[in-house]
């Protein structure tokens, strides 16, 4: 099934190592990263892994997939499972409101709950969900058990339906050059200069800064910036640690990456963005899951069906009735598979190219499923074609 | 000159009067080709159209195979009849420095903020700043006035956000008002307000027939008009005819596996196969029965629904033009779409 010179994408020995603690999928948007996640948690925690999926997604579809009625920011078991699975959907403004209670003291994070920006940042922060999905991770990979153990022997993670799957690895850098950014450094100095040894050159930067900002902004917004970007100041250093802990975690022996991509030119474009990016930070590229891969009956080449569909047509007509329904049915047949086989190869055409251009990257690929998977069955027989 | 519009006529759920179409659909359903090809039907008959990107793909350069967009509006593609299709990929950062520069006075300073990571800090800090300022210049296009009287453009198509993050795209410019209470960017904000939330702008909502697109153009449309936006067509793309005719699959899924072998035999197919097509053919029926029911559930909307069909792989200029088709009035305006048969 997959192009020539790929090699087969071993998933099924990936999910049941005891190795492997961490599969992140990514890929564009509506390529199946949810559905392609939840299967292979399903499977290794069918294999007898105590294993957690983690989705980000406002559609709750995994919630959908999974029989379950809502999912919360804390793992859930998934009835039907053994016990083994769990699932949970990031609540990205739970998670950061967390973050701020673990890094400040209780009054200090009062007075940030308070501040309407944070009331903005926290619920509407592009990106935040990138951040809080790693913080997620951080403390599942952390999590414990009453006695002691890790609590969980793999955990699945879904990125966000970024506008670019990039922004998932670019997160945690962003709030990282952020941090480090000069005018944090400004709207922070006085702070940390005890609000009058700073040097001139800041303080003329900073009135400009100020200058604007009361001018575009208004006023009343400068001081709720100002009195945010202080408040924030302390707990900045353990929520950056934390960033760049999790970064490192990403890269750690233990994790893979799955990329997720349909045969669209579209999906595997991004697909091998992805891969490049994977591999320029070192991060572990387990291989690519091409989904809704079109499967026509073999035999007939979809040219020959299309002729035949042809020349039956022409001899219905002029056919006894009888004859004509068989002739009919027939021509019929071969019009869908001429359809489905058009499919299969354009399918086949994109894979061969995506592969030439990336003949070390291992590939999977599953079949077009007439339906939606909405039930556990439906992540089974996903499973096993990814598993196959 | 303002109100000659060239002779067009568009379809049902594209209005006439509307100077902002805002195209949305879930990842992966095809918005920017039916945004691009919206923009050629609008602009067919000798109209002035602006097809506006903001998530920095250079979508467009590649679908009419030109070289990357500046940030500057120019001409991508003719309609025919004369009309013109121009297009701008909007960058958050020039857009801020626009910002500036139109309302203060203040290009040179937001050049030396943007140097200190002014950008960087206000669109990290309140993500909502950067949504404004793309929602802000979409506006000022919409909204210009053309060298002589009129708009500039008879109309702006914009290649929105993904239907999960579209409210608060279009919100975002009200969210930062709300923070801003008082002070300029309030004052300015509620021009971009008044345009979103006007019958001027509509917003047409991509879905694909299939389930999840399907469920989530119904949440996104249900969302929006909660929110008292303005929807236009519903677009269902990439759907196909249902080959099958008749009885030749059961409303069980059976095909008469016999009959089909009697047909084969009379051509160069091996009929052994028959099962196999059967099979196939079922399934076929089903796919198609299900993605029929899908189209239905869209009716729930009460918006029109255009149908447009899957074109092979890779749409080029050349298919735009062909799709650009389905969004004009036909003779026959009532043509049932093509998934419509039972």
């Amino acid at each position: 099934m997959t192009g020539l010179g790929a090699r087969k994408l071993d998933l099924a020995t990936l999910i049941k190592d005891p190795q492997t603690r961490i599969i992140v999928t990514c890929g564009s948007g509506g390529v199946g990263k949810t559905t392609t996640a939840a299967a292979l948690a399903l499977k290794a925690a069918e294999a007898g892994r105590r294993t957690v999926v983690l989705t980000i997604d406002p559609a709750r579809r995994l919630a959908q997939a999974m029989g379950l009625a809502e999912l919360d920011n804390t793992p859930r078991e998934v009835s039907g499972t053994g016990g083994n699975l769990h699932a949970m959907m990031l609540d990205m403004k739970r998670t950061f409101d967390d973050v701020v209670l673990a890094n400040s003291s209780p009054e200090r994070a009062k007075a940030i709950f308070e501040n309407p920006f944070y009331q903005a940042l926290s619920s509407s922060f592009a990106g935040t969900q990138e951040y809080m999905a790693m913080e997620k991770l951080g403390q599942l990979r952390e999590a414990q058990n009453t006695n002691g153990d890790e609590a969980w022997d793999l955990i699945v993670v879904d990125t966000p339906p970024s506008r670019s799957a990039l922004d998932f690895l670019d997160a945690p850098q962003r709030l990282g050059r952020f941090l480090d950014g000069r005018l944090i450094k400004l709207l922070t100095a006085p702070a940390r200069a005890g609000g009058k040894a700073y040097l001139k050159v800041v303080t003329a930067s900073f009135s400009v800064v100020t200058k604007i900002f009361s001018k575009v902004l208004g006023g009343e917004l400068l001081g709720d910036v100002a009195s945010f970007v202080a408040s924030l100041e302390a707990m900045f250093g353990g929520f950056r640690e934390r960033a760049d802990h999790t970064y490192q975690l990403l890269k750690a022996p233990g994790t893979m990456f799955v990329v997720v991509a349909t045969p669209e030119p579209d999906a595997l474009r991004e697909a091998s963005y992805f891969i490049e990016r994977l591999r320029a930070e070192s991060m572990p590229l387990a291989g690519l899951v091409v989904n809704r891969v079109h499967v026509a009956v073999p035999g007939v080449s979809a040219g020959r069906a299309a002729a035949c569909a042809e020349e039956l047509a022409e001899r219905e007509e002029k056919a006894d009735p009888a004859t004509a329904t068989d002739l009919a049915l027939a021509s019929t047949a071969l019009r869908v598979h001429n359809e489905i086989a058009t499919a299969a190869e354009n399918d086949q055409l994109m894979i061969r190219r995506f592969s030439a251009s990336h003949a070390d990257v291992a590939t999977v690929n599953v079949p077009a499923l007439p339906s939606d998977v909405h039930d556990l069955d439906g992540l089974r027989r996903i499973a096993t074609f990814l598993t196959s | 000159m303002l109100d000659t519009r060239g002779a067009r006529r568009l379809a049902a759920g594209i209005p006439e009067n509307a100077r902002l179409h805002v195209v949305t659909g879930k990842g992966g359903t095809g918005k920017t080709t039916v945004a691009a090809s919206l923009a050629l039907a609008l602009a067919s008959g000798g109209n002035r159209v602006l097809l506006v990107e903001v998530e920095g793909r250079q979508a467009f350069a590649q679908l009419f195979d030109v070289p990357a967009l500046p940030y500057a509006e120019q001409q991508l593609a003719h309609a025919p009849g004369g009309g013109d299709v121009y297009g701008l990929a909007i960058d958050p950062e020039q857009a801020f420095i626009d910002y500036l520069d139109m309302f203060y006075n203040m290009r040179r300073s937001a050049r030396a903020l943007n140097k200190i990571g002014l950008i960087d800090f206000v669109t990290t800090l309140a993500p909502g700043v950067r949504d404004v300022l793309l929602t802000g210049k979409v506006k000022e296009a919409a909204l210009r006035a053309g060298t002589h009287g009129g708009y500039a453009y008879d109309a702006v198509v914009l290649d929105a956000p993904p239907t999960g993050r579209i409210r608060p795209f279009l919100q975002a410019t009200a969210e930062v008002a709300n923070l801003a209470k008082v002070g300029p960017i309030n004052r300015q904000s509620k021009g971009v307000i008044d345009l979103l939330h006007s019958e001027r702008t509509v917003i047409h909502l991509v879905a694909l027939p299939e389930e999840m697109p399907v469920q989530e153009t119904l949440e996104a449309a249900k969302e929006l008009t909660e929110a008292k936006f303005h929807l236009g067509a519903i677009i269902v793309n990439r759907t196909r005819p249902d080959l099958v005719r008749g009885e030749q699959v059961s409303p069980s899924g059976l095909v008469d596996t016999e009959s089909l072998q009697r047909g084969l035999a009379t051509t160069s197919v091996d009929p052994a196969l028959a099962q196999d097509l059967a099979r196939q053919l079922s399934r076929y029926a089903r796919y198609h029965q299900q993605q029929w029911r899908n189209i239905q559930l869209l009716q729930a909307i009460g918006r029109p629904i255009l149908s447009l069909p899957d074109l092979a792989i890779g749409v080029t200029a050349g298919e735009l033009h062909e799709l650009s088709q389905y969004f004009l009035a036909t003779e026959n305006a009532s043509e049932e779409p093509a998934q419509a048969s039972a």
